[in-house]
Order: structure tokens, then C-alpha cells, then sequence
């Protein structure tokens, strides 16, 4: 760390520029003095325009995310284990409940995907790096000021926002605390984020693939990213209105959501889940990508229905636009409307299906191995399917109205976002692991890893069907009697989960530091440029475009 | 695995799965979610047993040589168009289900219902009958000092009474934040949303105690306002709403003499504490020391030591834009005094002075006078 202040000072100095970047840091370190070699110390990181180095900190960061909403998560469930009040105030719990989702949507899942698309995109599709590198380098430093913001209003007079993740007004706007304005600012950080992340998803993906590398030869992982850019810019905008709807109406006196002034509280879940639903794809389509990437390649056979994969994706991005209203059923919209967002919800089953029996079909008669990638993938597929099946359930609006706002939806929700993309995160971090550090992660502690991430997922999940089915509604502190022995059950599994994720930890960090070497392509039948490369992959790859026949 | 499933959702029906409830609706969302339920299991056969028998018969290590397809139109518009069908199968009782749902017509009594933090107000239509409905948990339960009874954060002071076999228009609105009135015998799920009304309705067809809770998130203490209805004999519900009204009548008159009458200090403070620990504690706490940043404290407030009729407007009022909500209609004048005096004269503040249910009155007349005369 000493030699760091000098470090950082010589590249203030110099002109933010690649090569003279690497020559000011030739200063310190002489023998580094080679345009392909990263930079040293800690301002390899601040400044990077590297998409590999970028990449690496958003997945930091995501885990460190995860890490932390994880642990509010074992709050609440600390508090649930049994009936009555027993280590925190009800006020502080909606806080935990409105930060682990905040903290799990924006600063886990997706900084995860954003983290893997830095890495793996530009590989994928032989481009030297992302098209717009500064702004790369902008899009993830600005998120640990926003996480800061969000976090720091836990240690604020009122404490930190109370209203749930889907800050309903005029909960968030007249009854919210002082916090408020700190949870509007960090969410417009996080949003810009995900917008310049977008943007340079989509500009790498148009302009800089590989001569030959033709839209329907790219892999699926790209598809499904560039499909997931568009939706984010398009959505998170909406979002930026929300946040500064709710940020005038408390502050400012306006009453966007405040019916005494001429407003309509109900024309922010509108708007809300305008935003929403795409968001839940948003945190789904890059996991589409990654099993469809990692089942083919452990079957040995290659994906079956690409083309059926691309359209599907597509038309659950359309689709997603115009079902959220299913958020909102017991609102009291008119009967005709109900209608109209059962039928899209429902729809919504055909393309996802499509999906589940292409993998299907991929594995069907193929010669499957069974390293760590693929158990995630295979998890990823039944898990993620009893979450579309609670949610075609959800989907029909009477039975819907018993479902809303239990422990139904919560497990629901789980099933697609834990074990759907936080498995799929996980999967491909073991999938590319080899290729990222050129070493091969532990295979034992990672099955460790597998097997007690997959049961203790469903002994937290699974069971939260039954309390939402039996009237327990989400987002309480506390609980009626009859919910006492499921809930004690759920909290065990939420604990062993939580612990489980350590093993996860200590598995990259013996990869990272070790271990047996990788070979260029570890998966005998893995397709991809990203396997044409050196393990650990160089600083720089594909400087010269590489040929795709 | 989902043998079992299935297996013990209908062996314990109650502690693991979606009531039957007691309407005729109720029963039909029931029936709707196994169904919907069973053919998801029925997919999931299908998709998990090929699934499964890939990864056992296919395996590399068991010698499988792989194949070589990876495309067929034939099968992918087969799986396109089977879920299809299953789904337009699904959405036929669903609609029809829902339309019966959402006509609220012909009904025979109306039920105001509305929320606000955190209790129910129930109010019936053309009845001149209204009353608010509280949780009856007592906090030492809740703090584990006292043992949970069996209706644990279920039970209410006053529940809502209906009669069975009418049908019972809800009309349901909020005072404040968005709730959701939820009783899932009856099926009925609804948002209270301040501004504007909704609608739901139900036909009872067993008498009996069911149990509810709010749904929305709506603030500190949404796990404790429950929702508790008594469904009657029609017979019975008549003479109940009859006694009701008689009830009510008295209460007017005792108000009416509390007026005339002046309490003793010991009076006012025992009636105080308690209207103060029912209603006021669950924000500005036993101690009145508040929630620094979210509720103001009592103990040392400027309100409650300084001029005691900003005191009893803020308490009658209520303060807008803000969680302070109007007890006016909530208290009587008498318990609207006693909280008052108790506030000045306990938690810690010694003013000394006393408010009698005449001062309240007195209040309410020159303050309705003022917005008269200001309209």
C-alpha cells in the first residue's frame, strides 16, 4: 500500500490514455513496462479500461452484495425462527426486508450478469474489449458510491427505507423516514449503471464482432445479453421517473401518488411495475444464456433449438412488457383488464417452455458428464421450473388473490431469482473459473458446495409454498402460532444456505491462489472463441480478430 | 418426491394448503388452484421423468455415445402448441370464476371497510352502526413475557359481525396508507387504497369465527392488525345489529353526561394510561420516548408541555402529511381528556394541568366554527 499514493499521483498526471497509462506505471514498476501486461497495485483497478479487469470487479462486488444482503436475510430469519418479538423492533425488519431486496436485485444479481457480460462477451464474439472502456470503467465505479449511500441510511436518526423494495406510495412518500431522499439518490446511481452497462453491451455487440461472426452464429450468452440491454434501457428509465415522483411528492409537495392533491396511489405500482416486470427478465435472460451454453457443452451434443431459443427469448422480452399489471390484481382493476394480464401472464408459459424442453432435448440421448458447471445447470432447470410453475399459478387471477402478497409469492420469487439466477451465476462461475484464473477450482469442496447449496435452497424455499398457501403473509415480523414449526424449518434451511455461500467464497479464493493447472479448453465438448484462448486468459485478447468460418 | 407432495397437502389441508373456505367462490378458487396445481404436476412428470431418465440412461460414464440431432421443426411446433391448448384449458374456468368474483350486484348489505394504521373501520351502511376493530394481543404476549394464547395476533376487540346466506357488498378504502383487507375463507383479497373505493363481496354459508390479516405492507406494525369476522344466523345478526345500536345510543348519552362531569386527576390518568398504551404506544412506545427520526417522543415534547390546546388539536386532528393520525372520531371527548392529561402529567412530564371531556368539546365547537366561518 505504500507505494500506491505515488502510483495513483504519476497517473493523475498522465493522460488517461491505454499506453500512457502503462507507462506511467512503468515508472514504479520497470519490469512491467509491456502494453499486454495489467498494470500493478490498486490502480490496476481504479483506473481500469480493461473489460476482463472491469469484469472481475463487478463480480467482486456482486459477491461482496450477496455476502451483504445475505446477512439481512438471516435477520429476518433469525426474528422468524419462532413466534413473538425477539431481537429486533418491527421497524428495523421492514428495513432488513426493503435493503436485502434492494441489495439482492441491484447490487447481486445484477452487477453478476453485467460482471460476467465484461468478461465474456468480448471473448465470445473475438472483440479486443468492449466498445466504450472509459465508460466501463464509469458504469462500475459508480456503484459502491450508490450501495454506500443506500447502506449508510441504516446508521441515519430514522433509519433506513422501511417500504419494501417496491417503495408503494403513499407508504414511501407521506410515512417514509428522512432516509428516503438517500434511497432515491443511490437507486438513480444504480440506474444510471445499468444503463451504461447496456449501452456498451449492445455497441460491442453490433460493431465489434469478429469477421464471419454472423448474428445467428453468436452463442446464446450474447443473445440473451443483447436482448437483456434493450430491456434495460428501455425500463430503467421508468424507474429514474418512479424514484423522482416519490422524491418530489415528499419533498417537494407534489402529489403525483397523493389522491388529496389530485394524484393516484395506485399509478405508481403502474409505473413500478412497468419497470418490474421487464426488471425480473432483466435478472433471468442471462441465465437462459449460461445453461444454454453449459448443457450442450457437458452432453456433448450441441444446443437443440437455437434458433427456437433466440425467437423465445425474444418474445418473453415483448411479452414482458405487457404483463405487469399481474403485480396488481387486488388493486380492483375493472374485470377486463384482469383478463387481459392473466392471458399475457399466461402466455408468457409458451416461450419459457420452449426453452426447458430444448435443454431437455439437448440432453436427450447425449453423453453427459457431471462436473460442478453442470449440476448448477441441472438444478438451475428444476428449480427454475417449479418457480414458472408456482408462477403460472399466480397467474390466474382468483386463485391469485389468495396467493398475493403470502409466503406463496415469496417462495415463488425465490425459486426463479435464488435458485434460477443465482444458481446460473454460480454455474457459470465454475463453468468459466478455469478459463479466468488458468487454474481448476477444487473439485470436492466445489461438490460440497453443490450439494449443500441445493438442499438447504429448498429446505428455505420449498416449505415458505406451504405457510403462503396456509395465509401467512410476507413482510411480517411476526407470526400466528400455526406457522411456528414450517417457519422454524425455513429458518434452518435460510441459515445453512447463508453458510453454505462461505464454501463457494473459499473455493475461488483456492482457485484463484492455485491449484491444478487448466488446460485452454478444460470441457472436452465446450464450444466457444473463449476456448480458442490461453488459460488464464491474457490481458488482452483478440488484438487481431480471430477468423469464424 | 411430488407424490408426497400432493400427499400431505390433502392429509393436512389447513396447516398445508389453500382453504376451502366457506363460500361458494371459495370453494371454486379452491377446486381452480388443484386443478392448475395437478396439471403442473402432471408437466412436471413429463419434463422432470425425461429429464431424469436422459441423465441415468445418458451418461457418458454408462458408455452413451451421443447423438447427433439438434433440430426439429415438427417437435418444437408440438411444444408450442400443446401448452398452448393446456393453457386456454386452464383460462376457461378461470374467467368464468373471476367474472363471478367481480359482480357485485343485487347485493343485500353494504360493509364500509377501512383501514388505517393500523386497525379496521368497520361501518355499516345506512345502519348509523360503526366501530373500530383492534388487535387484542397484548404486548407481553408479544414480547414473550406472557404466554401466546391459541388466536395468537389473530384476535380483535371487536370483530366484524355478518349474517350468513346474504350477500355482503364490501366497500373498502383507506385513510392513510395503501392495506389489504384478506380473509381467506371468503376467498376475498382487497386493497384498501386512500381516495378511492373497491369493491368485493361474499355469501357466507357457515356461521363461524374466521381469520384474516392485512396483506399490503403498510408500515411498522402490519404483522398486527388482523381482520376477525363472526358470521351469524341471519336471525341472530338482526338482534346482534339491534343491540349494537342500543349499545351505541348509551354511549352517545354517557358522552353527552361525561360532559357535564369533572374527573379526578387519578381518574383521568388510569383512563389515560390505557387509551395511551391501546392506541398511542405503538408508535410513541410505552415509555413515550418515541423512534428517534421516525416518531416524536411524548416525554419532553413541546406539545405536551406546552399550550394545551395545540395539544388537543394535534391529538383531535391529527397532523397531516404525516403518520399523526385524527382521533376525533376514534376517541371519545372523556378519552381524548384522560390521554391528554395523561401525556402532560405521566411519561415523564409533570405540567399539572388537567383537560376534562368538556375542554375537548369545547375545542371541537369553536374549531368546527372557525372552518366554518373561514368557508
Amino acid at each position: 500500500m505504500k507505494t500506491s499514493k505515488p502510483e495513483s499521483e504519476n497517473i493523475k498526471s498522465a493522460p488517461v490514455a491505454d499506453a500512457d497509462l502503462s507507462r506511467a506505471n512503468s515508472a514504479i514498476a520497470v519490469e512491467d513496462d509491456h502494453h499486454h501486461e495489467a498494470p500493478k497495485g490498486i490502480a490496476r483497478w481504479i483506473y481500469s479500461t480493461n473489460h476482463k479487469d472491469i469484469g472481475t470487479l463487478y463480480l467482486w462486488f456482486s459477491f461482496i452484495m450477496f455476502l451483504t444482503g445475505g446477512a439481512m436475510a438471516m435477520v429476518i430469519r433469525a426474528e422468524l425462527f419462532q413466534p413473538g418479538l425477539q431481537l429486533v423492533e418491527p421497524q428495523f425488519f421492514n428495513q432488513m426486508t426493503t435493503v436485502h431486496g434492494l441489495v439482492m436485485v441491484f447490487g447481486a444479481v445484477m452487477p453478476a450478469f453485467t460482471g460476467l457480460a465484461n468478461w465474456m462477451i468480448p471473448m465470445m464474439i473475438g472483440a479486443p474489449d468492449m466498445a466504450l472502456p472509459r465508460m466501463n470503467n464509469l458504469s462500475f465505479w459508480i456503484l459502491p458510491f450508490a450501495f454506500l449511500i443506500l447502506l449508510s441510511s441504516l446508521f441515519t436518526a430514522g433509519g433506513a427505507p422501511d417500504f419494501g423494495w417496491t417503495f408503494y406510495a403513499p407508504l414511501s412518500t407521506q410515512y417514509s423516514p428522512d432516509s428516503t431522499a438517500l434511497f432515491v439518490f443511490s437507486v438513480h446511481i444504480m440506474g444510471i449503471s445499468s444503463i451504461m452497462g447496456a449501452i456498451n453491451v449492445i455497441v460491442t455487440i453490433v460493431n465489434m464482432r469478429a469477421p464471419g461472426m454472423t448474428w445467428f452464429k453468436m452463442p446464446m450468452f450474447v443473445w440473451t445479453w443483447l436482448i437483456t440491454a434493450f430491456l434495460l434501457i428501455a425500463v430503467m428509465p421508468v424507474l429514474a421517473g418512479a424514484v423522482t415522483m416519490v422524491l418530489t411528492d415528499k419533498y417537494f409537495g407534489t402529489s403525483f401518488f397523493d389522491a388529496a392533491g389530485g394524484g393516484d396511489p395506485v399509478m405508481f405500482q403502474h409505473i413500478f411495475w412497468f419497470f418490474g416486470h421487464p426488471e425480473v427478465y432483466i435478472m433471468i435472460l442471462p441465465s437462459f444464456g449460461i445453461i444454454s451454453a453449459i448443457i450442450p457443452a457437458f452432453s456433448g451434443k450441441k444446443l437443440f433449438g437455437y434458433h427456437s431459443m433466440v425467437y423465445a427469448t425474444c418474445s418473453i422480452a415483448l411479452l414482458s412488457f405487457l404483463v405487469w399489471a399481474h403485480h396488481m390484481f387486488t388493486t380492483g382493476m375493472p374485470v377486463f383488464a384482469e383478463l387481459f394480464f392473466m392471458y399475457c401472464t399466461m402466455l408468457i408459459a409458451v416461450p419459457t417452455g420452449v426453452k426447458v424442453f430444448n435443454w431437455v432435448a439437448t440432453m436427450w440421448r447425449g453423453a453427459m458428464t457431471f462436473e460442478t458447471p453442470m449440476l448448477f445447470a441441472i438444478a438451475f432447470i428444476i428449480l427454475f421450473t417449479i418457480g414458472g410453475f408456482s408462477g403460472l399459478m399466480l397467474a390466474i387471477v382468483p386463485a391469485d388473490f389468495q396467493y398475493h402478497d403470502t409466503y406463496f409469492v415469496v417462495a415463488h420469487f425465490h425459486y426463479v431469482l435464488v435458485s434460477g439466477a443465482v444458481f446460473s451465476i454460480m454455474a457459470a462461475a465454475y463453468y468459466w473459473l478455469p478459463k479466468w484464473t488458468g487454474n481448476m477450482y477444487d473439485h470436492k469442496l466445489s461438490l460440497l458446495h453443490f450439494w449443500c447449496s441445493v438442499i438447504s435452497v429448498n429446505v428455505l424455499f420449498f416449505p415458505m409454498h406451504f405457510l403462503g398457501l396456509a395465509g401467512m403473509p410476507r413482510r411480517i415480523p411476526d407470526y400466528a402460532i400455526q406457522f411456528a414449526d414450517v417457519n422454524q424449518i425455513v429458518s434452518i434451511g435460510g441459515f445453512a444456505f447463508g453458510l453454505s455461500q462461505l464454501i463457494f467464497l473459499w473455493v475461488v479464493i483456492k482457485c484463484i491462489r492455485g491449484g491444478e493447472k487448466a488446460t485452454d479448453k478444460p470441457w472436452e465438448h465446450a464450444e466457444g472463441l473463449e476456448w480458442t484462448l490461453p488459460s488464464p486468459a491474457p490481458h488482452h485478447t483478440f488484438s487481431t480478430p480471430p477468423k469464424i468460418d | 418426491m411430488l407424490a408426497a407432495i400432493v400427499s400431505s397437502a390433502q392429509a393436512e389441508e389447513s396447516a398445508f394448503n389453500m382453504t376451502k373456505g366457506v363460500t361458494d367462490i371459495s370453494g371454486k378458487v379452491y377446486d381452480l388452484h388443484m386443478l392448475i396445481f395437478y396439471i403442473c404436476c402432471a408437466i412436471a412428470l413429463v419434463v422432470f421423468g425425461a429429464m431424469f431418465y436422459s441423465m441415468f440412461r445418458h451418461r457418458k460414464s454408462k458408455g452413451a455415445v451421443a447423438a447427433n440431432f439438434h433440430e426439429s421443426t415438427k417437435v418444437e411446433v408440438v411444444w408450442t402448441v400443446i401448452p398452448i391448448i393446456i393453457l386456454v384449458l386452464m383460462a376457461i374456468p378461470a374467467t368464468k370464476t373471476l367474472v363471478a368474483m367481480e359482480d357485485t350486484s343485487r347485493s343485500d348489505l353494504t360493509v364500509r371497510i377501512t383501514g388505517s394504521q393500523w386497525k379496521w373501520h368497520y361501518s355499516y351502511f345506512n345502519e348509523g352502526v360503526d366501530y373500530f376493530s383492534l388487535l387484542a394481543t397484548s404486548q407481553k404476549a408479544i414480547d414473550g413475557v406472557e404466554e401466546k394464547g391459541a388466536h395468537y395476533l389473530l384476535e380483535v376487540d371487536e370483530p366484524l359481525v355478518l349474517p350468513i346466506n346474504r350477500k355482503i357488498r364490501f366497500l373498502l378504502t383507506s385513510d392513510d396508507v395503501i392495506h389489504s383487507w384478506w380473509v381467506p375463507d371468503f376467498a376475498v383479497k382487497k386493497d384498501t387504497i386512500p381516495g378511492f373505493i373497491n369493491e368485493a363481496w361474499t355469501r357466507i354459508d357457515k356461521p363461524g369465527v374466521y381469520r384474516g390479516q392485512c396483506a399490503e405492507l403498510c408500515g411498522r406494525a402490519h404483522g398486527f392488525m388482523p381482520i376477525v369476522v363472526h358470521a351469524m344466523e341471519e336471525d341472530k345478526y338482526d338482534q346482534w345489529l339491534l343491540a349494537k345500536k342500543d349499545e351505541i345510543a348509551k354511549a352517545e348519552q354517557e358522552a353527552a353526561a361525561s360532559l357535564t362531569a369533572t374527573l379526578s386527576k387519578q381518574e383521568l390518568m388510569t383512563l389515560g394510561e390505557k387509551t395511551y398504551l391501546d392506541r398511542c404506544a405503538v408508535c410513541h412506545q410505552a415509555t413515550g420516548a418515541g423512534i428517534p427520526g421516525a416518531f416524536p417522543a411524548i416525554t419532553g415534547s413541546q406539545v405536551a408541555t406546552g399550550d394545551v390546546s395545540v395539544h388537543i388539536d394535534t391529538v383531535v386532528n391529527g397532523r397531516p402529511g404525516t403518520a399523526m393520525q385524527a382521533f376525533s372520531n376514534q376517541l371519545s371527548d372523556k378519552e381524548i381528556a384522560a390521554v391528554v392529561t395523561y401525556q402532560r402529567n405521566g411519561l415523564g412530564n409533570s405540567v399539572g394541568d388537567l383537560v376534562q371531556a368538556s375542554d375537548v368539546n369545547t375545542f371541537k365547537a369553536a374549531s368546527s366554527q372557525t372552518s366554518k366561518e373561514g368557508q
